[in-house]
Formats: C-alpha cells, structure tokens, sequence
C-alpha cells in the first residue's frame, strides 16, 4: 500500500471516502426531509435495485461477466424474504374461511392441503435471513462452476443467464400451488408481529435499507481495492495471462458471480419488505435487462456511480410515466439511448471527465481522484 | 380486512346533521331537496380527506396503456372516460364535475400497486376504475385495504375475493360458466368436454369449476382431457391433434391474449370445422376476435354477459356515444361495457350514500342498481359483485356474435361457491 500511502486511508482513496459521505449524506438526510412517505418508499424500493447494479459493477465492471439474470438472484432472494412473511400473513386465525387454514391462501385455491417441504424452513426469521443469501449464493454457485469450469463466457454466459432466468419464470408461474403463480405472493403484512405497512415502519425500513446499502458498497470498494479485485481486473483484460500464471480463472469467476448474486438478493429481500409482495415479473429477462441498464448508465466501472445511475433510471420511470402515461416509454429509451451514445461511461463518465476537473481548477488541488480509475476494459 | 377505527364522533354528528334535514325537510319541501342535489357542502359530503372540492370530485384511472396488455385495457380507459364524461354533461356527482387522473400500469404488477399507492395516498383520488388481470388487482387490493381507497374492477375473473374496497362489475367464474355448461348439455347434448386454459389462476379456478360442474352436475358429464400453455404459447398442433384424436362434444377453451390467434388459425388450418365441432369459450370477446380475425372462428360459441350486437335500447345507446366518441371501427368487448358500469355504480352509490367517504360508500353499495347499463339491469350483491344475466353468443365471420341464449334471470355472484373447490 505503500504507493498510494498519502491518498489511501485503509483500502479507501480520499475521494472515494468524500464521495461515500456524499452519498450517505443524501440518502440518509436530504432524502428523508424533502420527501413524503410516500416518496421516500419510491426511494427505498429504488434502493433495493442499486443491490444489484453494485453486484454488477463488480461482476461485469470488474470482473468483465456480464450477467443477463440477475433478476433470478433478486427474485430469488425476494421470494425467500415473501415465503417468510406470507407465512406469518397465513396464521390459522387469519386463514379461518379457507377450506385448510393456515396455510397461504393460494395453496388453498389450488387445492394443496398441506404447506409443502420446502416451505417449512420459512417458519423460522434465521433460518429465512440465511436462505436470502445462502439459496441465491448456492444457485450461482452451481450455475458459475457449470459454465466457467468449461470456459463458458462473454455473450455465451449472459444468453445462458437470460435462458435460466425465463425457465425459473416459467417454473414459478407454472408451479401456482407452490409459488403464487403469476400473482406472486402478495398481502404480506407483519414480520415478526410488527406490522411493515405503516408509515413508521416503512421509515424503520427505508434507514436499514440504507444502512445496508452503504455497508455493501463499503464491501465492494474493499474487495476492488484487495488483491481478488485486481486479478479481476486482470481476468478481465487479459484472461489467458492470468490462467497462465497459475491462477484459477473459474474459481474467481465464480466467487464473484456468487458475490454479486448474493448482493442482489439483499436487496430483493429488502425491496419484499418495504414494498409488500414478490412476483415473478421481477425474475424475467426483463427485469434483468432494466438492472444492466442502471448499471450502465450509472457507469459500470463506478461502484457509486450504479447507486445513482439507479436512483437517476428509476427516478426518470417515476415521473415520465406520471406525467406522460402514453408516451414515457419512449422517452426512457431515448434517455438510454442517449447516455449510451454521448457516455459510454455513464454518470462516473460525466464526472470524471467534467465535473471533477471543474472542481479541481476550482479548489486548485491536484488532478487526483478520477472516479474512472480502473480505465477503460480493453474490450 | 383493513380495520379502520372510525372517529368515535362521526356518527353523532352524522346523526345530528340527519335529525336536522329531518326536521328541516317539511317546510323547505323541493327547494330544499334540489338544493341538496346541486351542491351539498363539502365538508358534510367528505369527513376523510379526499380529493374533493366545492366543484370537482377526484377520481382515478389506472390500466395499462403501454406493455402487453394495453391491446385489452384501452377498451376499458375509453369506456371510463366515456361514462365520466356523460356523467359531468347531466350534472356530475353530488353537483361536482369528476376530474380523471390516469396513471399507467404498464402491463407490470408492481408498478400498479406503485400507481395504486399514489393515486389514494398523493392525490386522494375519491375512487380508481382500474386493474385488468387477475395479477394487476391482486398487487394492488392491499393497497386499497391499507388506504382504504375504492376500486372498480371490469374484468370477468376467477372469484375466490371479496373486498370491502372493491366492486367487482365483471362476473366471477360461477356466473360465467355454469349457464354456458347447462345451456350447451341441454341444446347440444354434449357429455364429452375437452378442457384447454393458458396457465395462470383465471383459467385453471375456472377450468376447475367447469370440473366440477361437468362432471357432478352434468348426466354423463365427462371431462376427457385438460391442459394448460404458458401466456403467449403459439404451438398447439399436438393438442389438436389429441383433440382430433378423442373428438369431444365440446371444446372448452379458456386461452388468453395473444395466444388466441395462433389457436384458432391452427384449429382451423387442421381441419377442424367449427360449425360441426363444438367450441365454447369464455375469453374470447370481440376485441379478440378483432385479432384473431372473424373467419377465423365463426361458428365458435362464447359465454359471457355482454356482445355488442345485444339489441335493447340502453346497448344501442351506448355502442353509438362509445363509436361517437372513440371512432366507428372501435369494437366493444365484455370487459369494455363492464368498465363503462364503474363510473356509474359509483355516482349512484355516493348519491345513495349522500357522502364520497369510502366507509360510506363501500356500506351502501348493497343494493344499487344501475338500470341504464348497456347489458340491461344491473344491481350490486352484499358480496360487491353484481347481479348480471349470463348469454352466449356465435361468432359470426364479421367479428361480432349473434346473441342466442341469454338466463331467464339474472344470476347471483357466487365468488366463494360450495362444492366447487
């Protein structure tokens, strides 16, 4: 560390400290005070997206995988927190005009008499917290060792990814009794007895959310700033030079893949607590494709930047469909295609190329901090 | 579901205020009674907050007008738009004109329930017309339960709910299918059913109903095959060929969407004549046959409570205002004259409750009836559905159906039906 000692406070470069600060001190304070609740869950639930674009930041900025399905790992993760809650939401007394009470009413619609297997471990809040991370870690696991053992990447992997992502849709709507089907789980209502509809639960939840988004990113500067972080970048560039210096290239991959697996299914299992139900329309192509996208333009080489570029994507979502019901299909894709064109470093791009040097001739310190550390991949 | 406490001192006051129009009524006589129906005060009519003002009464609209479903849900924005515009030209609601927020649900569930929460928590909207599919409403009916909003659903759908905070104007499964099952025993003869359904919970509860019914109610009622696609399959040459291969009576098709194209030019294309071979459908309506083209499937039987071709006055009314309003090529499906009942229930609800509160409303909806609706009669059960006449109709070559069977009376919603589960 010795280079960077001035700079560098731990694995933190100054600026990427003052850019975290920034970051807490809008999603923490300014957020909080300039908007209403009901905004603020707008904010929240756009939050449990910036899980995984900070996933993917690591997995395709870095570690050069892009990934079309990270929708399965979110969803996933959702559908474990959704398993919990609709559980409790199921208790006999709630359940009593179904022709089995106490189990969720769609398996009662389906004609299920019994809760199945492999939703009895969802009785239980740890057991619950450990399947959020541990079923999503363990599906990427075994989809990761599959593909890159065999040297499976680029366009190849992310068309695999796409692929698993519209058979576990499919799996879900087509398992109704078991899943919800189509509808999802919905009417979630309390978690552990406290009810998470109200306003002060929502707020409880929206400042978790936040903690835990800071501390995830704080997770991916340090493994960006660790040795595992610049051999991903090294694979990235050159994987060949990398395997032959007696590395592991699938194990990396792997790891990382899970890593961001795990990220995104936080966040789904957060976005199930502050919005109320889990679908299937969030493990589809689609979804995955629109968390590329955050990611994209928030700049993929900048874990900071996936955070706004999702808060910016989203935000636009809001108020275009508000505004322009008809037509604000149209403009979001225009905004895509636009920062796509003009930046193809998304949000950190603008940053770094413009705003902090205006900045620094502004202060008159050194040009350090670029946000565009990493450079460009040799793609 | 949602238990809000009522304020402990409305009732006093409502009581009071009624003793005092009570005792006022006899010496004001009508001018005190057109009085009250050009403008009662605001604060009597709203104790709870809502979008309402001394003129104008907020409500919203919430389907998709983009996404995959927007093809079916614009019949619906157009129907709500047409019978709140006709309701503002006599005079409005309680003497205030209904000002439309839409918002749209983009064929995706949770941005309804994100619509849903806006239009009751930022715009207080005093009622939604909105939600299509079963998945659209069942994101959004917490929603309403936790806000207390109200919601008018169009769309014929599976039962198994029943809401403070929802009418349903469409018919649940019983209402649709079990005259439909009688009508085709009884003049058909059939016995033998072949079951087909896209896979999610409307065809497969209804299908399930069908069961039921076929085979417990039906002499020598028997289902010979059942089987389900996922949404938007377009390959159905295997089961047409199991279907060439057992020859049903009866083909009891409950394919949504997109789907429908596909299914009846491969029906077709096999060889399968509908004028010999016994189709009955309950989600065909003449927006699908729109795109599945009339030639296509003429001779099919549906079974649903509302075609464009119904011939009374209220029908031919309306089919001209909507064609007036919305173009001469529009055609009007079963969920369309059903979202056009929304607007209206409500205005006759609030007028009959004297208030826009939700607690009101959702309390004197019992009962109302709405005796101008393009399918004739109709009128609101304890369970807020509706008690409407089932008919079925025979596609005809030019899109529409020829109506040949309608129910004697109208038949009661039945959303939780016994024996049926």
């Amino acid at each position: 560390m010795s280079v960077f000692s001035k700079e560098r406070y731990g694995f933190l470069a100054r600026s990427e400290i003052l850019g975290l600060l920034a970051l807490a001190a809008l999603i923490v304070v300014v957020v909080p005070l300039s908007l209403d609740i009901f905004r603020l869950n707008l904010v929240g639930k756009y939050l449990t997206y910036a899980f995984v674009a900070i996933g993917l930041v690591l997995c395709w900025g870095f570690g050069g995988i892009l990934s079309l399905g990270q929708g399965i790992f979110f969803g996933l993760g959702g559908y474990c927190m959704a398993m919990f809650l609709k559980l409790e939401a199921s208790s006999v007394e709630n359940t009593k005009i179904q022709s089995t009470p106490g189990i969720p009413d769609f398996m009662d619609w389906n004609q299920l008499t019994s809760l199945p297997w492999f939703w009895q471990p969802f009785k239980s809040l740890p057991l619950t917290l450990i399947a959020v991370v541990a079923v999503p870690a363990v599906f990427a696991f075994v989809i990761g060792t599959a593909m890159f053992k065999r040297r499976v990447g680029g366009v190849y992997f992310a068309i695999i990814t796409q692929a698993v992502a519209a058979i576990l849709t499919i799996l879900i709507i087509g398992q109704q009794g078991f899943t919800g089907g189509i509808n999802g789980i919905t009417d979630l209502r309390t978690l552990l007895g406290w009810d998470i509809r109200t306003d002060h639960a929502k707020y409880v939840l929206y400042f978790v959310n936040a903690a835990l988004l800071m501390g995830v990113l704080v997770l991916g500067y340090f493994v960006r700033a660790s040795k595992l972080g610049r051999i991903l970048v090294a694979m990235r560039d050159k994987e060949d030079r990398v395997r032959f210096s007696g590395y592991s290239v699938a194990s990396f991959k792997t790891f990382v893949f899970c890593l961001a697996a795990a990220l995104a299914a936080v966040g789904g299992a957060m976005f199930t607590l502050q919005v109320g139900f889990m679908s299937p329309s969030f493990v589809g192509i689609v979804p995955s494709i629109e968390m590329v996208i955050y990611t994209a333009v928030g700049g993929r080489l900048s874990l900071i930047g996936a955070v706004y570029g999702t808060l910016l994507v989203n935000a636009a979502k809001t108020a275009l469909s508000e505004s322009f019901p008809q037509l604000w299909l149209l403009g979001l894709g225009g905004l895509f295609i636009a920062v796509v064109l003009a930046f193809p470093n998304g949000l950190a791009g603008i940053w770094g190329a413009w705003i902090a040097p205006w900045f620094a001739r502004l202060t008159k310190s050194g040009s350090h901090g670029s946000a565009v550390a990493n450079g460009s991949p040799a793609e | 579901m949602s238990t809000d406490p009522t304020n402990p001192h409305r009732p006093d006051l409502l009581r009071r205020r009624l003793l005092m129009g009570m005792a006022a009524a006899p010496f004001m006589g009508l001018a005190a009674r057109s009085a009250f129906a050009q403008a009662p005060a605001t604060a009597a009519v709203n104790t709870t907050g809502l979008a309402v003002t001394d003129t104008e009464v907020t409500v919203g609209i919430l389907h998709s007008v983009t996404g995959t479903m927007a093809i079916s849900e614009t019949g619906s924005v157009q129907a709500e738009k047409l019978a709140i515009e006709q309701i503002n030209a006599m005079g409005g609601v309680l003497g205030r004109k209904i000002k439309i927020i839409q918002e749209d649900g983009a064929s995706d569930w949770p941005n309804f329930a994100e619509k849903a929460k806006k239009l009751l928590v930022n715009d207080k909207c005093a009622s939604v017309f909105g939600c299509w599919t079963s998945a659209s409403r069942k994101a959004v009916l917490p929603v309403f339960e936790q806000y207390n909003g109200m919601l008018y659903y169009p769309t014929f759908y599976e039962g198994l709910e029943q809401s403070k905070n929802v009418i349903y104007t469409g018919q649940e499964a019983t209402q649709q299918i079990i005259a439909g099952l009688d009508w085709v025993n009884k003049t058909k003869g059939a016995k033998t059913f072949y079951l087909l359904g896209s896979d999610y919970i409307w065809p497969r509860t209804s299908n399930k109903i069908a069961r039921k019914h076929i085979e417990g109610h039906l002499a020598g009622g028997k289902v010979v095959g059942e089987e389900y696609f996922p949404l938007g399959h377009t390959q159905f040459n295997s089961v047409i060929n199991k279907i060439k291969l057992v020859k049903p009576d009866v083909i009891y098709a409950i394919i949504v969407g997109g789907s429908n194209v596909a299914f009846y030019k491969q029906l077709k294309a096999a060889g399968i004549d509908l004028s010999k071979q016994t189709l009955l459908t309950i989600s065909v309506t003449e927006d699908e046959i729109d795109g599945i083209g009339g030639e296509n499937i003429a001779g099919a039987f549906a079974c649903m409570k509302y075609f464009q071709s119904l011939d009374n006055p209220n029908n031919k009314a309306f089919v001209e205002a909507f064609h007036k309003m919305w173009g001469d090529k529009t055609v009007i499906g079963d969920v369309t004259q059903a979202a056009y009942l929304g607007p209206w229930l409500w205005k006759y609800t609030v007028e009959k409750a004297g208030s826009f509160d939700i607690d009101k409303v959702a309390a004197a909806s019992p009962g109302v009836e709405f005796k101008g609706a393009p399918e004739g009669y109709v009128r609101i059960h304890e369970n807020h559905h509706l008690w409407s006449k089932t008919r079925v109709g025979k596609a005809r070559a030019d899109g529409q159906y020829d109506v040949i069977y309608e129910t004697a009376d109208l038949v009661e919603p039945d959303p939780f039906p016994k024996g049926y589960q």
